[in-house]
């Protein structure tokens, strides 16, 4: 009758589902929109470039891997949530900023300097790029922290159907 | 053995693969439910890709052009096993053999060595591993000089394939099911594998191999591989999606 309380710890687990699925999801755009604008798009990063360290190899490949994963199960778990009725796009938003940035800041920072897997542009003074690259990592960061600290997270508990006891 | 007699080898089986199916499914629909359509055409579809890498233009071509040959590796070691698990052909064989040879062949499926060799880890291995193997060394360039060899190698590609994709979604039923957990970290490490042995072949060319046709197949590789393993990756999660329904009967921490 009329709505149940949720225990704490259901709302805790709900809770961290949806910030893992924005997490989740953030990576995976971030990489998709990479891939889509400045691979295919523009043509401005290279698929392979010769300054590359076998360690770069290896770590592109493994979030290369890692996106697809993460971009469809982050869609999953958000089918999950809504269909507990544990949907909460603030919260998920912010989610997505935090993971979004968090990738673009490691791939600007490590993979692009660190392991020269490639530039963000060729034949270009690339200190402007680098700049916009990692500052836009960063408010994507600071801003989704900001939502995930703003959204209360409110659970309205699933209708069980014919549970009246 | 002689390149014509490979070829009505592999025709042969094709045509064997697929009468075999559609009469297991004949048999089967006279005592149970009706066999999915969509299976059948799946074992169909999936037979005529494995072909489709094995005679036939692309085929021939793939003996002088690597992009050619990676587009075979593609349909022979991704495409085909993914359409030929989903087709389920280990339930469709159970539910035409009488009682005690089905008992047997679920022993036999249940056996240690099926649990070893069924493992993600290990599937995975003999299915990358052995794509390392055959870029990385002089394998590729006697696998076209030795008969015996090519064929030992295509259906080596086949086999681990399917293999691999069987132990990541479970379509048949399967007595050693792992965790998704496990099953999507083994994965990923998988698809590492693929995706960084194609830059790999990018920039170093198998020997016998010309750079610009390296360059065009390691790419194919790259982006067919997500192409097929996106497939792959939904149908994962989607397993996941349903066996984590929330349940009328259970309360709701015990179906999280």
């Amino acid at each position: 009758m009329g709505t149940r309380k949720a225990p704490p710890g259901i709302e805790k687990q709900l809770n961290r589902r949806t910030i893992w699925s924005g997490i989740l999801f953030g990576v995976g755009l971030v990489s998709f929109i990479d891939e889509m604008v400045f691979h295919q798009l523009l043509h401005w990063h290279h698929f392979y470039d010769k300054s590359t360290t076998s360690f770069g190899l290896i770590s592109d490949g493994f979030f290369h891997a890692l996106s697809w994963l993460t971009t469809v199960g982050g869609l999953f778990l958000v089918a999950d949530l809504r269909r507990r009725n544990a949907w909460n796009g603030k919260r998920w938003l912010g989610s997505v900023l935090l993971g979004a940035g968090l990738f673009q800041f490691y791939d600007g920072t490590v993979q692009h300097k660190l392991m020269m897997l490639h530039q963000i542009r060729y034949n270009v003074d690339i200190l402007p790029y680098d700049l916009v690259w990692n500052l836009t990592a960063i408010s994507m960061i600071v801003i989704g922290y900001y939502l995930v600290r703003k959204s209360k997270f409110s659970f309205e508990p699933m209708k069980v159907s014919g549970s009246n006891s | 053995m002689s390149p014509n007699f490979i070829n009505l080898f592999f025709v042969a089986i094709g045509v064997l693969a697929i009468i075999l199916y559609l009469f297991a499914v004949r048999s089967t629909n006279q005592h149970y439910k009706i066999w999915p359509y969509y299976r059948t055409l799946l074992w169909i579809l999936g037979v005529f890709s494995a072909q489709a890498a094995l005679i036939g233009p692309i085929a021939s071509q793939a003996h002088h052009n690597f992009g050619a040959h990676m587009v075979g590796h593609l349909l022979l070691g991704m495409l085909a096993p993914l359409l030929m698990v989903l087709s389920a052909p280990v339930t469709l064989i159970l539910r035409c053999l009488p009682i005690s040879k089905g008992r047997r062949l679920s022993k036999i499926l249940k056996s240690r060595l099926v649990k070893f060799i069924g493992d993600p880890f290990v599937a995975s291995v003999l299915n990358i591993g052995g794509l390392w193997l055959l870029y990385t060394t002089e394998l590729y360039s006697s696998m076209h000089h030795h008969v015996f060899l090519h064929l030992l190698i295509h259906i080596h590609v086949f086999l681990a394939g399917y293999l691999f994709t069987a132990s990541m979604i479970y379509i048949d039923l399967i007595s050693h099911r792992r965790s998704y957990l496990y099953r999507g970290i083994v994965l990923v490490i998988a698809l590492s594998g693929h995706g960084i042995l194609s830059k790999y072949i990018y920039a170093t060319p198998p020997v016998g191999v010309p750079s610009v046709q390296a360059e065009q197949g390691g790419m194919l590789m790259y982006y067919g591989g997500d192409a097929i393993d996106l497939v792959l990756i939904f149908i994962f999660w989607l397993q996941w999606y349903k066996a984590n329904r929330p349940r009328e009967s259970q309360t709701l921490s015990e179906s999280l």
